[in-house]
């Protein structure tokens, strides 16, 4: 099948940013996370819990609440003292108003989904009204004397608790007065700590307020008459989150020891009507602090410090048992961080607000399976770019060649040119950007360096030429009429005439450079498209689906090829399509046109397309070599589909030249090892 | 919680009621059979429970019904009075109410009064009363007059106090109310002038009494809509003396004082009473029932079609005429308690299912009605009744088994419930058993020398018994001293109070070994440590060497050298069990029992200090027999754990330092506890310091693993 020297990069230094809030939306099945770096993440819980949509952080805008409103409408506020709305097409923040009540700590929508409840560091809660377009400011309720660091709606929407130290208030929404005052017992174990912050605070329609604080208590009010009615300790360490299931009969919340606790409404005796609620689960996914629950439907979900999104199913609602049943854990983003120069065999790796350049290493030895070659020469840190201004980095890319970097936040756009002279490094910033290149989602280089494509969150794509050290705007793709939806993907072939490009919900556009109009476009398919690339030679493009099907499309014939019917017609095995992480990255091999080259954050597979194609019972990964079996029972067992499992977390995987590989890890060890230290339990002694 | 159920009508013929309803409802010899007399001429004998008539008996055109038909409980008769003076006999083979026993009496008769248990009295309209049989004897004799002119009867009701029959009758005069009773066994008859109190206008609508011991209640409705209360005394201290009663407010606004029909009340119990009439002026009707105690509305069913005003209450039937005909309302009431009176009770229970009371109260007669039964007579009547019930095959074994307790030796008791256990099919087995023991234990108070220990025993070995539902069990268990059926207590019930677990251990403790020796403890619990001493003897020095503990090592402490000077004598101590098997495995029952430290505490302190020792001792025998094997248990089937033993020696301590010591005998055990206590720290100590180790050693392997962070490798794909 192939043997390849593979370099095996672990030197990617990347840690992904706490999860600081989740906000799980019925309607859309989908689910925004935002990150203590003030990213905000869109996840499609149907189409495999992939990442859809990402709006980039920014050092000064800590996010502290998130939620939904008005449908599918997305807030976010934070300890600037800013209420933001984020544009789901264009990915690009709408407009952010200031609530000037200082930091912002709690946010909450109202349950008709109308207005807008934060929480100020001031101890004022603001009312905001939500616009078609915008917010708008409408009173404040009875200022409070410290921070409101929990909100909750009364679903019927006409009162609210607010959670702060010391206490939990509840309001009547109409006249906007405390109409009770909880004291929350400041005890801890028994000993008086010296405050106790009610960290997250859940009315419930029977006007029972549930909260958790930070003595480690979840405690059962009852609004009407402001007077405690049970209380669980239920850890040594702060209870950081709660959320409630819209049917109310059951609640998660988070601890600062990861564990995570599940409540339910059970009755007392069986078949009585009587119910009360029971600790009936505690999950521990998490090593670090669970900074926030959500609850859908069917799963629990939870994120906190140790930057791992946990989804639990909940087993009970879960009907059938497949794959979806199954605990899902997304630690990785779901796009390219690492762009690959093959000719200099560069890589580029993106961080949050700095780039690195490396260059790998060489070795003359050679070798057989499994062995670990000597270096020659090990890998070189040529260069670390670092941003200016607060902003992420939104992407990167390093041209084919190795001469061009550029690299984008969400209000300008950086071209460097790079020249080597021997073991030095040069590099030099294009200046002069034009206007239109000021925010841009993807960048790609042609195969041949000469054009970069520039996909805008305007949507419209440009292609710039380059020469020398100067470039000139050849053309602008402006999307249809009427849609504004931001590309996130794009490919080009290698001979530089097709361009792909993807958005996040319709399809595939392929537009020809040459004549610089729009080719076709791909049929659209119900799951968002997480990788594409076109083949050289053939001009196929293949796409990858969050729902882990492959599609082959060929551009010149405007149809699906051959193969790719075949394969629809006899499906992909089952445990291929159990794969839980999302193919990020397609290559092709240059001298083998039937190989398709792709991988996941588990593995990484080689699909051949001359070999038939698996059925359900043969085994699909097959780690062992065939050792003393005859070639002609090898052949026949053989399928299309070559895995290897031996790189994971695997970031990056791409083909420098026939016989290389490059493989990017990051072990999730390593990541642990960046993270401060959790809350240490005892496992001997008292 | 008082509930009424479906109503259902009795009679589909209309009956001749006039506009003041009918005369009267009264029971009959039959429990479920009533005689119906409506304000015409006939008299009906209904059969509830078919709601059908069982005869209809009619006087003459032109002849009229002066007073409701009664029935003579002595003699099965009944007695109706028509055209106020002429009293007629029949039985149920009478046809024609003609042809039956006539007699005229000289004065018009009020009402004929009967209970069950005494002859009928006749309630002449003058006030006077005679006996049935004396009246009978001579119709015509001379009536005296009682009550003064203008004076009329309202109301009458017939009791048995004591065994004595007393009447009661209400007559006004003008507004002014006044009460006669008449007491028969000393033929007093005491008058007493009921004060309407501070609202001299009402009119009373309707009254209703009950008996206790020593006063009749009698409630009053008046027309304000309030229900009233007076009591008087049934033994008059002046019955000479003109005597005034003031009544107290019961119930405020019960109904509407204006009601069309009028108005009437029932007692129905000590707490309960029945109210017809409307609760507003404009409403329809209601019959509500309310708890006196707690003043609270229990139930109300509306009468859309109106009533008379009238109610009357036998047995567990409510009778009223609505509309036209008359209509049977069951009623049913539970023992009130604060709970079922504020409408929450813990355990529902269907309607319409009859739930068998969770614990039968022995000072109440269950069932049949037995109440007013004391005559010579009734008793015969109730013991053939006993004896066909005991004849029917289909009597649940249960109640068998409860009534077996109450009087047979325990001999027979034990056969009983043995038989009863081996059926153990039956639905209500767990209330059965409750009630059994219940039962057994009120016995055992109340005759000191009746214990059945092996009733008792098996039926804790039911597994369905809790010390909540039977804490006279342990508590008669320990005046007893008996350690085996406490051993089993401790076994079974999961609830035990620390007090009660702490007397067993004070009994266990101070129990002589003479008395150990004949009681039949289970010795599971135990192993046979002796055996075993022998044969491990080689490993132990090693295995202790093993678990971290080592007296030889630390010689910092200077207790030390007088440990060392005999050590034989240490090791000899410590191999050999402190207490007899027996014991320990009374002592094991109390390790293995459920406790909160708080609780427990306080009581640990009072059992004396040598006891302490003595349970410190074995305690830590077993802590040295602990740490002979690596798994750190105790052979056996059913042993205490590790912490178990650890947590009460900590306990002990805790509540007894300060005595334990003062004595110098404990000084020994004590500094082998603290020697046990810092090897205990430098175990946890070593432990963490190996999991530290072993966490670098993983981190080395997985540096292994990783093989740095950049390498070139081989892969070749299959």
């Amino acid at each position: 099948m192939g043997e390849f020297k593979v370099h095996r990069v672990r030197f990617f230094n990347y840690v992904p940013s706490g999860i600081r809030c989740v906000a799980y939306n019925n309607q859309s099945n989908r689910l925004a996370v935002s990150r203590t770096d003030g990213t905000v993440e869109v996840y499609n819980l149907s189409a495999n819990y992939f990442q859809e949509k990402f709006f980039p952080g920014h050092e000064s805008r800590a996010t502290e609440a998130l939620c939904w409103a008005e449908g599918q409408r997305l807030f976010s506020a934070g300890l600037n003292g800013e209420i933001m709305e984020y544009d789901l097409q264009a990915l690009n923040i709408k407009y952010a108003v200031d609530a000037f009540g200082g930091p912002i700590w709690s946010m909450a929508a109202s349950p008709s989904g109308s207005q807008l409840l934060v929480g100020c560091e001031d101890g004022s809660v603001k009312l905001f009204q939500i616009t078609p377009d915008k917010i708008q400011f409408e009173r404040n309720f009875d200022r409070q004397k410290s921070r409101i660091l929990s909100l909750s709606w009364h679903p019927s929407g006409t009162h609210i608790a607010a959670g702060s130290i010391d206490y939990i208030s509840v309001f009547d929404v109409k006249s906007g007065s405390a109409i009770h005052k909880m004291i929350v017992d400041r005890q801890h174990m028994g000993v008086s700590k010296r405050k106790c912050i009610v960290w997250g605070v859940a009315f419930l329609s029977d006007g029972t307020v549930i909260s958790v604080d930070s003595a480690g208590k979840v405690q059962f009010w009852d609004s009407a008459t402001g007077t405690l009615v049970k209380s669980h300790l239920i850890a040594n360490a702060d209870v950081q989150s709660i959320a409630v299931a819209e049917q109310e009969d059951s609640f998660v919340v988070g601890t600062a020891e990861g564990t995570v606790f599940h409540f339910q409404l059970v009755p007392v005796t069986s078949n009585s009507s009587e119910k009360q609620w029971v600790r009936t689960k505690p999950f521990q996914h998490h090593t670090h602090d669970v900074r926030t629950v959500a609850h859908s439907p069917t799963a629990l979900i939870s994120g906190g410090t140790d930057t791992h999104l946990v989804i639990r199913p909940l087993m009970e609602k879960v009907e059938v048992k497949n794959y979806d049943a199954a605990l899902r854990k997304i630690t990785f983003p779901h796009r390219r961080l690492i762009s690959c120069s093959k000719k200099r065999q560069l890589l580029l790796f993106q961080f949050a607000h700095h780039l690195e350049l490396w260059r790998l290493g060489s070795t003359v030895a050679t070798g057989k399976n499994g062995d670990t070659l000597p270096l020659s020469k090990n890998a070189d840190h040529l260069l670390h770019l670092k941003t200016k201004g607060p902003e992420n980095i939104i992407c990167s890319c390093i041209s084919p060649c190795g001469s061009w970097i550029a690299y984008s936040t969400v209000s300008r756009f950086f071209l460097y040119r790079l020249n080597y002279e021997h073991d030095n490094i040069s590099l030099k910033r294009v200046s002069k950007m034009p206007p239109f290149l000021r925010c841009a989602l993807q960048i790609l280089f042609s195969e041949d360096s000469t054009k970069l494509f520039v996909a805008s969150n305007q949507g419209a794509l440009h292609i710039v030429q380059l020469s020398g050290g100067s470039f000139k705007h050849l053309h602008a793709f402006q999307p249809q009429s009427g849609t504004v939806e931001a590309m996130c993907l794009l490919a080009v072939s290698s001979d530089g005439n097709w361009l792909a490009a993807s958005g996040t919900s319709a399809g595939v556009h392929v537009y020809n450079v040459k004549q610089l109009k729009l080719h076709c476009t791909v049929p659209a398919y119900n799951f968002p498209v997480t990788a594409m690339a076109i083949a050289p030679n053939t001009n196929n493009l293949v796409i990858a689906h969050s729902d882990q099907q492959v599609f082959e499309y060929s551009i010149p014939d405007k149809q699906y090829t051959d193969w790719s019917r075949t394969v629809q017609k006899q499906g992909f095995h089952h445990l291929w399509l159990q794969r839980d992480t999302p193919i990020t990255h397609i290559s092709f091999h240059p001298k083998r046109p039937m190989h398709i080259l792709l991988h996941d954050a588990y593995m990484f597979c080689i699909i051949d397309k001359s070999l038939p194609l698996p059925n359900d019972k043969t085994l699909l990964y097959n780690p062992f070599p065939p050792t003393n079996e005859s070639d002609v029972i090898r052949r026949r067992t053989a399928h299309a589909f070559k895995i290897s499992k031996i790189y994971k977390p695997l970031l990056f995987m791409d083909l420098l030249d026939e016989r290389t590989l490059v493989a990017v890890e990051r072990p999730l060890d390593d990541i642990i090892a960046q993270l401060p230290p959790p809350i240490k339990k005892k496992k001997f002694g008292t | 919680m008082a509930a009424l159920e479906e109503e259902f009508t009795l009679s589909s013929v209309v009956l001749s009621a006039g506009p003041e309803g009918l005369l009267g409802v009264e029971q009959s010899d039959k429990t479920d059979q009533f005689l119906v007399t409506d304000s015409g001429r006939t008299v009906i004998l209904y059969k509830v429970s078919d709601q059908k008539p069982l005869g209809s008996w009619s006087v003459k055109q032109g002849q009229v019904i002066t007073c409701p038909a009664v029935c003579n409980f002595q003699t099965r008769e009944y007695i109706v009075v028509h055209d106020n003076k002429v009293l007629r006999i029949w039985n149920n083979e009478d046809v024609n109410l003609d042809k039956v026993f006539k007699a005229t009496l000289s004065a018009e008769v009020y009402r004929i009064l009967s209970v069950q248990g005494t002859e009928p009295l006749v309630l002449f309209k003058e006030g006077a009363v005679r006996g049935l049989e004396a009246l009978l004897a001579d119709p015509q004799q001379k009536i005296e007059t009682v009550i003064s002119d203008e004076e009329v009867i309202k109301w009458t009701k017939f009791f048995i106090v004591f065994r004595h029959p007393v009447l009661i009758f209400i007559t006004e005069k003008h507004g002014n109310y006044f009460a006669y009773v008449q007491m028969f066994n000393s033929r007093i008859l005491t008058k007493y002038t009921l004060l309407l109190g501070q609202d001299e206008n009402s009119v009373i609508e309707s009254f209703t009494a009950s008996v206790d011991r020593k006063f009749i209640s009698l409630m009053s409705l008046s027309s304000d809509g309030c229900i009233y209360e007076t009591l008087i005394p049934i033994r008059p201290t002046d019955p000479e003396k003109n005597q005034t009663l003031v009544r107290s407010l019961l119930l405020k606004a019960v109904v509407s004082g204006n009601t069309r029909n009028g108005v009437a009340l029932t007692a129905l119990d000590q707490d309960h009473i029945a109210v017809l009439g409307s609760p507003q002026a404009a409403s329809k009707e209601c019959l509500s029932v309310w708890n006196i105690k707690f003043q609270t509305l229990q139930t109300s069913k509306e009468l859309p079609q109106g009533t008379s005003g009238q109610l009357w209450y036998y047995g567990e039937n409510l009778f009223m005429l609505h509309g036209k005909s008359l209509t049977v309302i069951p009623y049913k009431c539970e023992v009130s308690s604060l709970a079922g009176a504020l409408g929450k009770l813990k355990y529902g229970q269907d309607p319409g299912t009859h739930v068998m009371p969770r614990f039968v109260n022995w000072e109440t007669p269950q069932g049949c009605g037995l109440g007013f039964q004391n005559s010579e007579q009734s008793r015969r009547i109730l013991r053939r009744r006993k004896i066909e019930v005991s004849l029917q095959p289909e009597v649940p074994p249960s109640k068998q088994l409860l009534s077996t307790i109450m009087e047979d030796s325990e001999k027979h008791i034990e056969v009983e419930v043995r038989k009863f256990l081996a059926l153990k099919q039956t639905p209500d087995f767990h209330t059965v058993i409750g009630d059994t023991v219940t039962g057994l234990l009120e016995r055992c108070k109340a005759e000191p020398s009746f214990y059945p220990r092996n009733c008792l025993v098996q039926l804790i070995q039911t597994h369905v018994l809790s010390y909540s539902l039977c804490p006279d069990l342990m508590e008669i268990a320990l005046i007893k001293k008996d350690v085996q059926l406490l051993q089993l207590c401790l076994q079974q019930f999961p609830d035990i109070p620390e007090s009660v677990t702490c007397a067993c251990l004070k009994i266990f403790l101070s129990i002589g070994d003479d008395s150990l020796q004949e009681t039949d403890v289970s010795m599971e619990s135990v192993f046979d440590y002796s055996n075993s001493v022998h044969d491990e003897k080689m490993e132990e020095q090693t295995e202790i060497l093993q678990n971290g503990f080592n007296p030889e090592e630390d010689k910092c402490s200077n207790c030390d050298q007088e440990l060392n000077k005999k050590p034989q004598d240490e090791t000899k101590e410590s191999t050999s069990c402190p207490v007899v098997p027996k014991r320990a495995a009374l002592l094991n029952a109390i390790l293995h029992s459920a406790y909160s430290e708080t609780f427990l505490l306080p009581h640990l302190k009072d059992i004396p200090a040598q006891h302490i020792t003595l349970f410190l001792k074995y305690l830590y025998f077993l802590y040295l027999k602990c740490s002979e094997n690596a798994t750190m248990t105790l052979p056996g089937i059913h042993p205490p754990t590790l912490n178990q033993i650890m947590d009460w020696i900590c306990l002990l301590l805790d509540a007894n330092f300060t005595v334990v010591v003062m004595m110098p005998e404990a000084k020994r055990l004590l500094i082998n506890l603290y020697k046990l206590v810092k090897s205990q720290i430098s175990v946890y100590s070593e432990l963490n310091k190996i999991e530290v180790s072993f966490r670098e050693l993983q981190k080395l392997n997985q540096e292994k693993n990783n093989r740095g962070l950049y390498s070139i490798e081989v892969l070749e794909l299959f």
